[in-house]
């Protein structure tokens, strides 16, 4: 795997269009197919790039978990062979909180909207980042609530239509990648669904870094936002990423707010050390109680 | 099985309620909690998060009752034993989790130390009147099992209690204390691990890569209708979601599946009803009058009782220790021959409702309600006998 951000183009009229078998799916739940997704859409892309990575990466099958909360995104859980766990709307991050205490082998994968992680869990991911619990939240941001029909999500650009805001959305959005840094995440990157070999390897990048890593993942939601929005199709989603990108790693993230038609900041913005919750825990009741401590047995041989 | 020692601490204490129910999850062999500060239930994890680390268990005071509701049942799923523990305002948050538990079918306890109501109410002072809001609270149908202690020493047994009920019927159980039980100081004994039955958690017995489905029944003996768990990292892979779902945990969003799915998850609690149901009796073999009771409000009736028979009157007692799945089947046949019901709750009327039920306009039943705050006086409940009795 090339170890460039650049991408790899390949010849389209060389190239095959089709093949026998999705090259991915061995990590998806073929029986569940076909998938809920919208033509364009862009979370199969994000999920396509996350079974690349983990394929890449040294994680084994066996020791990752997913957990989705609700919503078009929230469908990923079910669509991939791993342990995976489609929770409650906006919860997956304390699910997550919970499974990693209980099993800290496992690699935890948060994989959700940014109307659940942002809105009804924004609560949640505050302090999930803060306590820098080792797991890997990525987030899929499509602008709006794709699974109930288009409505304003605390992401929505400001004057963007919605179907709650059918006069333009007036609320500031949040700058997710700033937001996430604030409260303490370790790693934080930024790609479209245009940027699939950068996505790829920041997923990577962020499940084999300890601590709480986040990737927001700016995707189309054709239907509702694209279309409601008159910014064409899912095809003309993606060539305005490629056109409004601008790549920057190390960015300031206070930099980095997204705007109708304005530029997209991509990169990797943060990349940091810090104890990880487990690591700390153990560390700190060892110092205080001694040889009293007894370590739960799922964490013997994993946290030190 | 017997209770592993590192979480017995065995002797005679004396301990209030919410401590007591703390030393029973740990008997149980509870090694996981998450909650939320709210009076009076806090004493329960404060205790948890002090012996946990003695006992190889871990506690998480998390963000808001949402969270700690939801990252015990991620804790189920890694492998742990796991409880929350609330009171009024964070039960009414907790509500859809129980429903999410309900329909993974995740098994653990669940604490609701019970106050004054609505909303914050009266947070330092007792109620019963979250009782059908644990057996209604979360939306849709289903079937729930409630326990509801009347002294420190119970809230230890029926902790224990709530968790072998929990693994065995891989079910969400709810413990129903009350402020009185919770915060009253009286003798605990609690026995060696040899002395604790503790009902293991059944896991599924395939090996990794071997076809796993986590409601299929294929494991299971005739009859039972509690498939085997996994957790992770075992390479079954499930699926786990709070939709409808088929056997293989995959959504499936019809009438048939709903009416499979929920068909079994109630069965599993009806049709073993017997299994789960305590009750307590006392003289309602030649009763005219049986007094209708549970957790705090069960002991204040007795120097009502004790009155009433000493003028000579024929005085009955039953204490529900389970209250939910309610005992219908044992009112129903007290109801064929007593005159009178009566029951007194800390509330304004609500396990009342399930008495008149069973008693289908037979017997006279009288409730004796209390708004919360403080306990009846055995007085009211004294009275009440002697008006249904004439």
């Amino acid at each position: 795997m090339s170890e460039s951000y650049e991408a790899t183009v390949t010849d389209p009229v060389s190239a095959p269009m089709t093949c026998d078998s999705n090259p991915v799916e061995d990590w998806l739940r073929m029986d569940r197919m076909p998938h809920i997704w919208c033509p364009g859409c862009g979370i199969g892309t994000s999920v396509n790039c996350f079974t690349r990575a983990i394929e890449e990466s040294s994680l084994d099958r066996k020791n990752i978990a997913i957990v989705s909360g609700i919503g078009c995104t929230g469908r990923v859980a079910g669509y991939l062979l791993l342990d995976s766990f489609h929770t409650t709307h906006g919860r997956a991050l304390p699910f997550a909180t919970g499974l990693k205490l209980a099993s800290p082998k496992t690699k935890v994968v948060v994989y959700s909207g940014d109307g659940d992680l942002f809105a009804i869990g924004g609560n949640h991911f505050i302090h999930a980042a803060r306590r820098n619990l080792d797991m890997t939240v990525l987030c899929v941001n499509n602008f709006n609530y794709g699974m109930t029909g288009g409505q304003v999500a605390p992401t929505t650009p400001e004057f963007a239509i919605a179907s709650t805001t059918p006069y333009g959305s007036v609320e500031r959005p949040f700058n997710l990648p700033y937001l996430a840094q604030s409260c303490g995440a370790v790693y934080v990157a930024r790609w479209t669904v245009y940027h699939v070999k950068q996505l790829q390897r920041s997923i990577r990048e962020a499940l084999e870094k300890p601590g709480f890593t986040f990737i927001e993942m700016v995707a189309p939601c054709p239907t509702l936002f694209v279309r409601r929005n008159r910014l064409g199709d899912g095809l003309a989603a993606l060539e305005s990423y490629e056109e409004n990108a601008v790549i920057k790693n190390g960015a300031d993230t206070r930099e980095c707010d997204l705007g109708m038609g304005g530029p997209i900041v991509c990169g990797k913005f943060v990349d940091i050390d810090r104890p990880s919750y487990l690591s700390n825990q153990v560390a700190h009741l060892r110092k205080v109680l001694g040889d009293r401590y007894v370590m739960p047995d799922a964490w013997q041989g994993v946290v030190e | 099985m017997n209770a592993d020692p590192r979480g017995v601490l065995t002797g005679s204490h004396f301990l209030d309620g919410d401590h007591a129910a703390a030393e029973g999850a740990l008997a149980a062999g509870a090694n996981f909690s998450a909650g939320y500060p709210i009076t009076p239930s806090t004493e329960v994890v404060e205790r948890l998060a002090g012996r946990f680390p003695f006992t190889g268990g871990t506690f998480i005071q998390m963000e808001d009752e949402l969270a700690a509701s939801i990252a015990i049942q991620g804790a189920v799923w890694g492998g742990s034993k796991a409880l929350t523990v609330t009171s009024g305002p964070g039960f009414s948050l907790m509500m859809e989790h129980l429903g999410y538990g309900i329909m993974t079918e995740t098994p653990f306890v669940l604490v609701d130390v019970q106050r004054g109501g609505p909303s914050t109410g009266l947070p330092t002072m007792p109620a019963q009147a979250d009782m059908m809001q644990a057996r209604w609270g979360s939306h849709g149908d289903y079937e729930i099992i409630a326990l509801a202690p009347s002294s420190p020493q119970e809230c230890f047994d029926l902790m224990i209690r709530a968790f072998n009920l929990s693994e065995k019927y891989r079910t969400p159980v709810l413990l129903m204390m009350d402020e009185c039980v919770g915060h009253m100081l009286e003798r605990v004994v609690i026995p060696s691990p040899d002395k604790i039955q503790i009902e293991p958690r059944r896991y599924t017995k395939k090996g990794p890569g071997e076809q796993y489905w986590p409601y299929s029944l294929e494991e299971c003996n005739d009859g039972d209708l509690v498939p085997p768990l996994t957790k992770v990292g075992e390479g079954h892979f499930p699926h786990i979601t709070g939709l409808t779902h088929d056997e293989r945990g995959y959504p499936a969003m019809n009438a048939k599946s709903q009416a499979v799915l929920l068909g079994r998850l109630v069965d599993k609690i009806r049709k073993n009803a017997d299994d789960i149901i305590t009750i307590e009796e006392d003289g309602t073999d030649n009763a005219d009058v049986v007094v209708v009771s549970y957790g705090i409000t069960a002991r204040v009736c007795q120097p009502a009782i004790a009155k009433a028979r000493a003028e000579g009157r024929k005085v009955g007692f039953l204490r529900l220790v389970t209250v939910w799945p309610f005992p219908e089947k044992r009112i129903r046949e007290l109801a064929g021959r007593v005159s009178a019901f009566v029951v007194p709750e800390m509330n304004l009327g609500q396990i009342v409702r399930e008495v008149e039920r069973c008693s289908q306009g037979r017997p006279k039943v009288r409730g004796v309600t209390h708004a919360g705050g403080a306990v009846h006086d055995p007085e009211e409940i004294y009275n009440a006998i002697r008006e249904v009795m004439g």
